[in-house]
């Protein structure tokens, strides 16, 4: 038996459990806003094109339309200035293992029912480590916050002067690629950095030093709370575009059974 | 003294009405061709005989007189077309009698006929006329009923009339039909049910309104010396105007062509209006035959209404009018309309109108109106028939 | 004076809809220009340019001189109601159906007779004013009205039949995120609108409008995105049924012409909201509203779209904009066509720059939200196809009549 098969036995008699970490694709569903000036990011549509009608009696199919950075999604490294010339740096160049790996989960979901501003830092990675021990090289890391339940204007939490979201600070995320060597960065609200992101140094700091470094993000991410703190796997492959510079795709986890 | 030529030589014979049906499955083809072969037939002739036609008709469509003389199996040296709806059979007599007096013509046929399937009213609205399509149906869509209930109205302010003044006239028109076996109107009418009859459009209500229907009407219009020759009765033309557009700065109207002509018209015959035995006005609503009794000279404008009032209008009566009750009772048959009046002063004044005749009846004057382009009557026109004996 | 008009009882769910019929629509090609001047709520007439006669019905030569140039002007709509009848029968069946009705002959000041409708106030032998309006056809008619105002003159069943007045009348706002949102949703229930229904997209993200719109009693916010088929599907499938007055208010525009862009994202966007989503509401609505154009007084009545005037000539400081705007006319002018059989009329607010973010840096006059809610609501009520709002508007439309190439030149500062 090569490991293969063995985890297809896991899998089959549910030793191995499969736990979906994405949203579904929907109309309604938030996007990140930007300044009106700017592009702004396409929002999730769907357009019949027939229906088992006079357009096309036996099948049902759609015509769909979004951004890369629509619903949950994979940022590459060639989304960010920081990263225009990391080399395979777009979708369709990332090797295709980086796709596939174990995972941490940050539990961060406390702190976040507090303080919508909620920071990861690096003591709290400290922490986790002294629990968890020390994040291994080329992981993915994913920030737990439960922000994934909020529906509607909390999502986003927008306010006169922007977005209120957790999300990490420069020096935790600094931590986590220069010193910890992670592979990429999840959360579960619209983008990798906190809703006040901009204000740090420098601004958008997750986007900035992950892709500046040839790292990846993860983003709207759901169901962390059913991921282990360690011992999970991730597979997370985006679409194939040709210099993409991310893509929505599905997130799954392979998780023990039992520490669901 | 009139300027204008006599009619001298000319004469008027062989008068024809076919049945009036309210609804019809034939078309005005068929209608037609019984009214040809009905006055020929009276006339001892073959279709061969005759070498003029004139018609009037709504419901050719698509055909025009043309198709008709093929549709019809008949060679002619002279086509008319009348297209003048009520005054149809002044115009096709005063325009025939011509004809025949110039020799373009032996002998012609003058022949009015519509038919009237359901419905087809609506649709001969609907195309009527431009000013009608533009002007006139987007208000309200009364059609003639709304043109007529307005200078209903106007003349009933301007002169007092009011709708009893009307009722006599609709109600002495109801006795004569009773009397003529192919009116359409069976039951007599009271003064009564006129004024509590169901309105129509204000002031006109259900009896002011004639009934369109099927049918035809013809008379031949030869030389005096072919009829004798024939053996045939005959009437003679006095006089005749004819006048269109008259008037057309009148804010609305209250006086038709006939004022224009009037003069014209008696000087020709030599007569004047007393010497009338009968008088055929057209009367699609009352309110028209009382402006031609004042147009044509009978008395002054706005006087009909008192005129009318001490007037017997009925066959028996001291001015007998529409005598073979005209369309309000007889019923309209399109154009055939414009020669009811025509086709029963012809059999008046030759003494064969039967039960509708008037005793000793000589001189007659038959009137036309015609075309509610907008809102007025368009064509007008009239006629004085003398009896051969007179 | 004329009874006011109740309102509306609940419909009856076991009662046959009323089919729409139309009163009867063919026109001579000449008589088209009472239409188009209805459409604009101008009173014209035909005047020779030879003799200054002025001709009614529409024709093609002078009555007086045989001139054959006869120019539509603008005409004094007083005269005298010199006859009047009421039809109680019509071989027509939308006349049928709207016995008994009112019509007369009024002679004008200006020279014609005119046969027209007859609003139930005037009174025969007074003077009486003409109004030029469109017919549920959609064509030109005439009707006279008293010269002075009477009570409850705007519910004469005729002058009501002939404009799409919000009294009683169920409204759709298609984008409460417009700064002018709040003010069109109360001058139409200040206009008597029954409901006013404000659809709101994206209700993730927060707008300052919402919290005045909240306040009013008579508005309802309903989910409604123009750019998402399903949202759209979804409202029309919830209040498709009643509504009787739909507006498209939803704009997204953004500053700049075709080079400087460099991109189709924005464009894209324009034409997803301002082109797409008129064509989304439009099958979504149109169906509905058309079968529910004879449906007693609170029938469907008006389909409107603001739109900016720049939709008639391109001014490029917002070329990619203003192109989204001919296409929402253009289209309006299809769905106009096809609500015509329903009896619903499609009217156009013709805005100039409005007073807000993206408009900063145009100078002024500039349309306040308000100015743009009572054009809404008077052209309702006059129940026209465009309405002019503001003197921006109404200038470039002038100017466009002119010469709509000299109107471009200008519009790109090629002039001095």
């Amino acid at each position: 038996m090569n490991a293969l098969t063995q985890m297809a036995t896991a899998l089959t008699s549910g030793e191995i459990e499969v736990v979906d970490l994405t949203h579904t694709l929907d109309p309604d569903f938030p996007v990140i806003i930007l300044p009106p000036e700017f592009g702004q990011c396409a929002r999730f549509r769907m357009e019949e094109v027939s229906a088992y009608d006079h357009r096309g009696p036996a099948w049902k199919w759609h015509n769909i339309s979004m951004s890369e950075h629509t619903g949950t999604h994979f940022d590459a490294p060639v989304h960010w200035v920081s990263g225009r010339d990391v080399a395979n740096g777009a979708v369709d160049e990332i090797p295709t293992e980086a796709f596939i790996g174990p995972v941490c989960v940050i539990d961060c979901s406390e702190g976040a029912a507090q303080d919508d501003d909620f920071e990861l830092t690096p003591e709290i990675i400290d922490e986790w480590e002294a629990t968890n021990g020390r994040i291994p090289e080329d992981t993915w890391v994913l920030m737990r916050t439960d922000w994934s339940k909020r529906r509607g204007a909390d999502y986003l939490n927008m306010r006169e002067d922007g977005p209120h979201s957790p999300g990490p600070t420069p020096e935790a995320i600094r931590l986590l690629v220069e010193e910890r060597g992670i592979r990429g960065f999840g959360t579960e609200t619209v983008g990798t950095d906190a809703g006040q992101g901009m204000h740090y140094a420098p601004p958008y700091p997750a986007h900035y030093i992950l892709h500046g470094n040839g790292r990846y993000g993860l983003q709207c991410l759901t169901g962390l709370d059913r991921l282990p703190a360690t011992g999970a796997m991730l597979i997370c492959p985006p679409l194939k575009i040709r210099n993409g510079t991310g893509s929505p795709l599905r997130v799954l986890a392979l998780v023990p059974k039992g520490t669901s | 003294m009139s300027r204008r030529q006599s009619y001298d030589g000319v004469v008027v014979t062989a008068p024809f009405s076919t049945p009036y049906q309210r609804y019809s499955t034939q078309t005005a083809h068929y209608w037609l061709a019984r009214a040809l072969k009905g006055t020929l037939d009276a006339a001892g002739l073959r279709k061969d005989g005759i070498d003029g036609l004139s018609v009037a008709s709504f419901t050719l469509f698509p055909d025009s007189p043309v198709g008709l003389s093929q549709h019809l199996g008949v060679t002619l040296r002279w086509l008319d077309s009348i297209p003048m709806g009520g005054a149809s059979g002044v115009v096709a007599l005063r325009r025939a009698a011509r004809a025949v007096q110039a020799g373009d013509a032996e002998i012609v046929a003058c022949l009015a006929g519509d038919t009237n399937h359901i419905d087809s009213f609506r649709k001969l609205l609907s195309s009527f006329s431009r000013f009608a399509m533009d002007a006139a149906y987007p208000y309200g869509y009364g059609g003639p009923n709304s043109m007529f209930a307005l200078l209903t109205d106007r003349y009933m302010q301007e002169y007092g009339a009011t709708r009893e003044d009307f009722g006599r006239i609709a109600v002495a028109q109801r006795d004569n039909a009773l009397r003529n076996p192919n009116a359409l109107m069976k039951k007599p009418l009271s003064l009564e049910d006129y004024l509590e009859a169901r309105p129509i459009s204000d002031p006109i209500a259900l009896f002011d309104c004639v009934m369109p229907c099927a049918g035809a009407e013809a008379f031949l219009v030869m030389s005096e010396e072919e009829a004798v020759k024939r053996g045939l009765p005959f009437a003679r033309v006095a006089g005749t105007i004819e006048r269109h557009n008259a008037f057309p700065d009148d804010p609305i109207q209250l006086r038709g062509g006939w004022a224009v002509d009037v003069e014209d018209l008696w000087s020709m015959a030599g007569m004047k209006p007393a010497d009338m035995d009968l008088v055929q006005t057209y009367d699609d609503y009352p309110v028209i035959s009382m402006m031609q009794f004042e147009d044509l000279g009978f008395c002054g404008k706005g006087e009909a209404p008192a005129f009318l009032r001490d007037r017997d209008l009925t066959v028996t009566g001291d001015l007998p009018h529409n005598t073979s009750g005209g369309q309000l009772s007889a019923g309209q048959a399109g154009a055939a309309g414009g020669f009811l009046g025509m086709v029963e002063a012809l059999r008046q004044v030759t003494r064969n109108a039967g039960p509708t005749q008037v005793a000793d009846a000589k001189h007659a004057l038959v009137s036309g109106f015609g075309m509610i382009n907008y809102d007025r009557g368009l064509c007008s026109g009239a006629a004085i028939l003398t009896g051969e004996s007179a | 004076m004329t009874d006011p008009l109740a309102r509306p009882p609940k419909k009856n769910p076991q009662k046959v809809q009323t089919v729409p019929v139309l009163p009867p629509a063919f026109r001579s090609r000449a008589a088209m220009g009472l239409t188009a001047a209805a459409a604009e709520g101008r009173f014209k007439l035909q005047h020779c340019a030879e003799c200054g006669a002025v001709q009614y019905p529409p024709r093609d030569a002078c009555v007086s001189c045989l001139g054959l140039e006869l120019l539509w002007k603008d005409t004094d709509p007083v005269g005298e109601l010199i006859a009047d009848t009421v039809v109680h029968t019509s071989p027509n069946l939308y006349f049928r159906r709207q016995a008994p009705w009112r019509c007369g002959t009024v002679r004008l000041n200006a020279g014609p007779s005119i046969f027209c409708h007859v609003h139930g106030d005037c009174l025969k032998g007074s003077d009486v004013r003409l109004l030029s309006r469109l017919d549920r056809a959609g064509q030109g008619v005439l009707i006279a009205i008293p010269k002075e105002t009477t009570p409850n003159m705007a519910d004469d069943p005729e002058l009501r039949e002939l404009g799409a007045d919000p009294k009683h009348r169920r409204v759709l706002i298609t984008d409460g995120r417009q700064p002018g949102a709040p003010a069109l949703a109360k001058a139409l229930l200040d206009a008597g609108a029954m409901t006013v229904f404000v659809g709101e997209g994206e209700t993730w993200r927060p707008y300052p409008e919402r919290s005045a719109l909240e306040k009013m009693d008579g508005v309802h916010l309903m989910p409604l995105d123009l750019t998402d088929t399903s949202s759209v599907v979804e409202l029309a499938g919830e209040i498709g049924g009643k509504v009787d007055i739909l507006i498209n208010n939803a704009r997204f525009m953004r500053p700049g012409g075709v080079l400087a862009r460099g991109d189709t994202a924005f464009a894209r966007d324009e034409m997803e909201v301002n082109y797409l989503g008129l064509m989304r509401l439009a099958q979504a609505f149109g169906p509905g509203m058309k079968a529910r154009g004879a449906d007693g007084i609170n029938n469907a009545a008006a389909w409107v779209n603001i739109l900016s005037i720049n939709a008639i000539a391109n001014d490029p400081a917002y070329g990619s904009f203003n192109a989204s705007q001919a296409a929402a006319l253009s289209l309006a002018q299809s769905l106009r066509a096809e609500l015509r059989p329903g009896g619903v009329k499609v009217m156009t607010v013709f805005c100039g720059p409005t007073d807000d973010d993206w408009y900063q840096d145009v100078p002024p006059p500039k349309l306040l939200p308000g100015a743009v809610a009572r054009s809404v609501v008077q052209g309702l009520r006059d129940g026209v196809e465009d309405v002019w709002c503001g003197d921006v508007a109404k200038d470039y439309a002038e100017r466009w009549r002119q010469d709509p190439r000299v109107l471009e030149r200008e519009l790109a500062g090629d002039m001095g």
